[in-house]
């Protein structure tokens, strides 16, 4: 009796979890493709939408794809190494300054970076002038940005969990001559992967879904990422007409993500629990 | 034997512990000197055509420490610090400080650059036609690669060439009975078509005379315009219709008497002035106060929502005798691993009036995020959805480090289930979750998308455009530096501070809050 009181607490809260995404579904096999048409249960079944969004001109959207995709890979893979690289120091020596550095890291994660978007557009407005090639419109440019919060995200996650490795460990490969580098490449990275992957993924997922500072940035077609993209999509008297091809990206766009997320869904739980944040 | 003994000596003195120079070692090093010189080396020439030497001089002393750096054996630490600091350092740090000395500025539309600068704006937007010049009938030409107009007077048929630098009379100009030089000696008269296609260097071109400016008008008509609005650096002012207008270097704007001022001013240093404006001008500190309990209200209710939801979740399927956990658990993370942005701009169009699916599904007619109340409550909702998975997952993972004798324990004492909860599974929870629900608040106090994406701040007052009912700090400091009512960059980046100084003080306390609950559980 009771469990059944569970069982149907639980059943509301799945319809509730599920029916926006039941709801994208059937928008995107709608053979109509318009908002007005789409009902909860699919009306028909077609891939037009999805022909429509890699065969239109006016939306790139497999350009879109690949720069986001590029973007949130090399971003979140350069942001852990140099977020890894300043736990490793933090947690394994020590120095004038660590107690000040983590401090103030600390301080700084508390203010996020788009706070400061005005002065970050007319920084870099000066920064197209001088070097186009890392200015507005180049995903390089995006991508240094993001890594300008590297630090603050995942430091003090990964010097915690740092902290538990024991220390007898690089001590020995010290004794066995190992030099620093060697320690962190060889011994200390290994140890930490599963962490690395959570905080990895949701870094990942958290550019994927960065939206204000990429609006500021990219503003030619090509250069857009999805989200920018996406949003211009079904932006003023579009909204009806290209609905169906939107929702038809946003299944595309959450298919790797929904695939390694139940992957590692046994790692996440863990991750999260030691401090971890969706961005 | 002398050697051997000379050698053991030098051991037993103990001399700096030599490591073997290997391989790796030179590749390292020799990969550090050629990524630092590549550095400077695209870095360097724009600095140094510009001019920018402060820069240029920071820039060589940055990639020399930093090739220093990684080619002594020396400062390991630094080592491993110095990449993320200088990114930290240039794209937070530096912004962050940057928007504070903005917040002291007027820059923005109409405030862009220095008087100079709006001097020349001023004097170059008020030319008008000089009365009584001639209209010269005009001919484009080209001399050395450079465009120049041939200019011919129509009642002295006198030729002239002028250019950027000036007039200069021409000689032996052949002049057709169009008006229109037909050739001159040294230059290359354009065809039609060729002027027409470059219109737009054509219509460009100013050449100085003594009073003004002769400018094209079209392609084969040019005039002398003389600037109406002058200025005089003798009195500070521009003279012209309805001036003098007086320099007022407090607000960056030539003023007349009436109290009008000229549409182009410049940047200038306005103090604390952005600051007062938020807190005493009516039809900012209403609202701002107004946007600041909204935004706590919505920061509290995202916070608190997703977890009390995550937690029932969790607590629902936290129990022995439960079937199906796996299915439920994948089902209700679903929407945590969907792509956010696209799922806020899904719930927008599900809460859409006319053909959103909310409506059709209870066959209702209602604007949702057209009032007040439905629109904050539909966002708080949408922010729900997004959320509570995430909670759900970590309740989860905090439920399972939580020993089950010590519920057990309370049943057996004869606590009923609600007071064992109370009394020994929440705290226990909290101990464990209280950071998360700090940074879970503190992340929702700013959270762009979530608004931006869904109702944009709306619905507006009609009376202020500029604040909407679900507006956040960020996102109605965003309308203020890129909206369309023109930039205010220096009192977007004034709201800016006074978030940053909010944000602080809140997660200062909630810290300090923290640590005393930690030395009560611990």
């Amino acid at each position: 009796m009771k469990l059944a009181l569970r069982h149907g607490f639980v059943l509301l809260m799945c319809v509730f979890a599920l029916v926006p995404i039941l709801f994208v579904v059937s928008a995107a096999i709608n053979p109509l493709g318009t908002l007005a048409s789409t009902d909860l249960v699919p009306n028909g079944a077609s891939l037009g939408n999805f022909a429509d969004l890699f065969g239109n001109d006016r939306y790139p959207f497999a350009r879109w794809f690949l720069n986001s995709v590029f973007i949130a890979l090399a971003a979140s893979f350069a942001s852990l190494m140099l977020s890894m690289m300043a736990a490793y120091a933090f947690s394994r020596m020590r120095f004038r300054g660590r107690r000040v550095g983590l401090l103030a890291l600390l301080l700084i994660q508390m203010f996020p970076q788009f706070l400061a978007i005005v002065t970050i557009f007319m920084i870099f407005t000066r920064v197209t002038e001088l070097y186009p090639a890392i200015g507005f419109d180049t995903v390089w440019g995006l991508m240094l940005l993001y890594l300008g919060g590297a630090l603050g995200a995942n430091t003090w996650l990964m010097k915690g969990f740092l902290d538990t490795v024991p220390k007898e460990l690089d001590e020995a490969a010290t004794v066995d001559g190992a030099t620093h580098a060697q320690i962190f490449w060889r011994v200390i990275l290994p140890l930490v992967t599963p962490i690395l992957a959570v905080t990895g993924l949701l870094a990942f997922i958290g550019i994927m879904s960065e939206f204000i500072m990429a609006s500021v940035f990219l503003r030619d077609p090509e250069s857009k990422t999805l989200a920018v993209g996406m949003f211009g999509m079904i932006a003023g008297d579009q909204r009806n007409a290209n609905f169906g091809m939107f929702a038809a990206g946003t299944l595309i766009t959450a298919i790797p993500t929904v695939g390694v997320f139940l992957w590692l869904q046994k790692f996440i739980v863990s991750g999260l629990t030691a401090g971890a944040v969706k961005g | 034997m002398a050697h051997d003994a000379h050698a053991a000596a030098d051991t037993r003195r103990g001399p700096r512990p030599r490591r073997e120079v290997t391989t790796a070692f030179v590749v390292s090093r020799v990969a550090v000197l050629a990524v630092a010189a590549a550095l400077l080396l695209y870095a360097a020439p724009p600095l140094a055509a510009d001019g920018s030497w402060v820069s240029l001089a920071l820039l060589c002393a940055a990639s020399a420490g930093i090739a220093f750096l990684y080619l002594t054996r020396r400062f390991v630490p630094a080592k491993y610090l110095i990449p993320g600091t200088v990114c930290l350092l240039a794209f937070q740090v530096f912004p962050v400080l940057y928007t504070v000395s903005t917040a002291f500025t007027n820059f923005g539309d109409g405030h862009r650059g220095d008087k100079q600068a709006a001097v020349t704006a001023i004097e170059t937007g008020s030319v008008r036609q000089a009365p009584g010049s001639p209209e010269y009938a005009l001919t484009a030409a080209v001399r050395d690669g450079e465009l120049v107009f041939l200019l011919v007077d129509p009642k002295t048929k006198q030729v002239q060439a002028g250019s950027g630098r000036g007039l200069a009379p021409v000689t032996g100009a052949q002049v057709g009975i169009t008006g229109k030089v037909l050739r001159a000696p040294g230059f290359t008269v354009l065809k039609a078509p060729e002027a027409a296609a470059r219109g737009q260097e054509i219509s460009k071109l100013a050449v100085p005379t003594r009073g003004g400016v002769i400018k094209a008008n079209g392609l084969s008509r040019a005039v002398e315009g003389r600037a109406s609005l002058v200025y005089d650096a003798a009195c500070d002012c521009v003279n012209g219709e309805n001036g003098p207008w007086r320099a007022d270097g407090a607000r960056g704007y030539f003023v007349n008497a009436r109290g009008d001022h000229l549409a182009q001013g410049w940047q200038v240093n306005v103090g604390f002035g952005n600051f007062t404006r938020v807190l005493t001008d009516p039809t900012i500190s209403g609202y701002f106060l107004g946007v600041f309990g909204w935004n706590l209200v919505f920061a509290l209710a995202s916070a608190g929502g997703t977890f009390v939801l995550g937690m029932a979740v969790a607590l629902a399927l936290h129990h022995p005798r439960m079937r199906g956990t796996k299915i439920y658990r994948i089902a209700l993370i679903l929407p945590y691993a969907m792509p956010s942005f696209a799922m806020l701009l899904v719930w927008r169009d599900m809460f859409n009036r006319d053909f959103g699916l909310i409506n059709q599904l209870f066959g209702t007619n209602v604007d949702w995020l057209g009032q007040t109340g439905t629109a904050r409550a539909a966002v708080i909702l949408v922010n729900l959805w997004l959320g509570f998975p995430y909670m759900f997952l970590v309740t989860t993972g905090a439920l399972q480090a939580i020993p089950r004798e010590l519920t057990e324990a309370a049943a057996i004492d004869g606590a009923s289930p609600w007071h064992g909860f109370r009394k020994v599974t929440l705290p226990l929870l909290l101990v464990a979750l209280t950071p998360l629900l700090i940074s879970s608040f503190a992340f929702n106090f700013n959270n762009f998308n979530a608004i931006q994406l869904t109702s944009e701040g709306g619905p507006f007052p009609a009376e202020s455009p500029q604040v909407g009912a679900t507006d956040l700090l960020i996102t109605y400091t965003f309308r203020l530096a890129f909206g369309a009512g023109g930039a205010q960059f220096g009192f977007a980046a004034a709201i800016s501070v006074f978030i940053f100084a909010l944000v602080a003080v809140i997660s200062a306390v909630a810290f300090r809050r923290t640590r005393k609950q930690e030395e009560v559980y611990a």
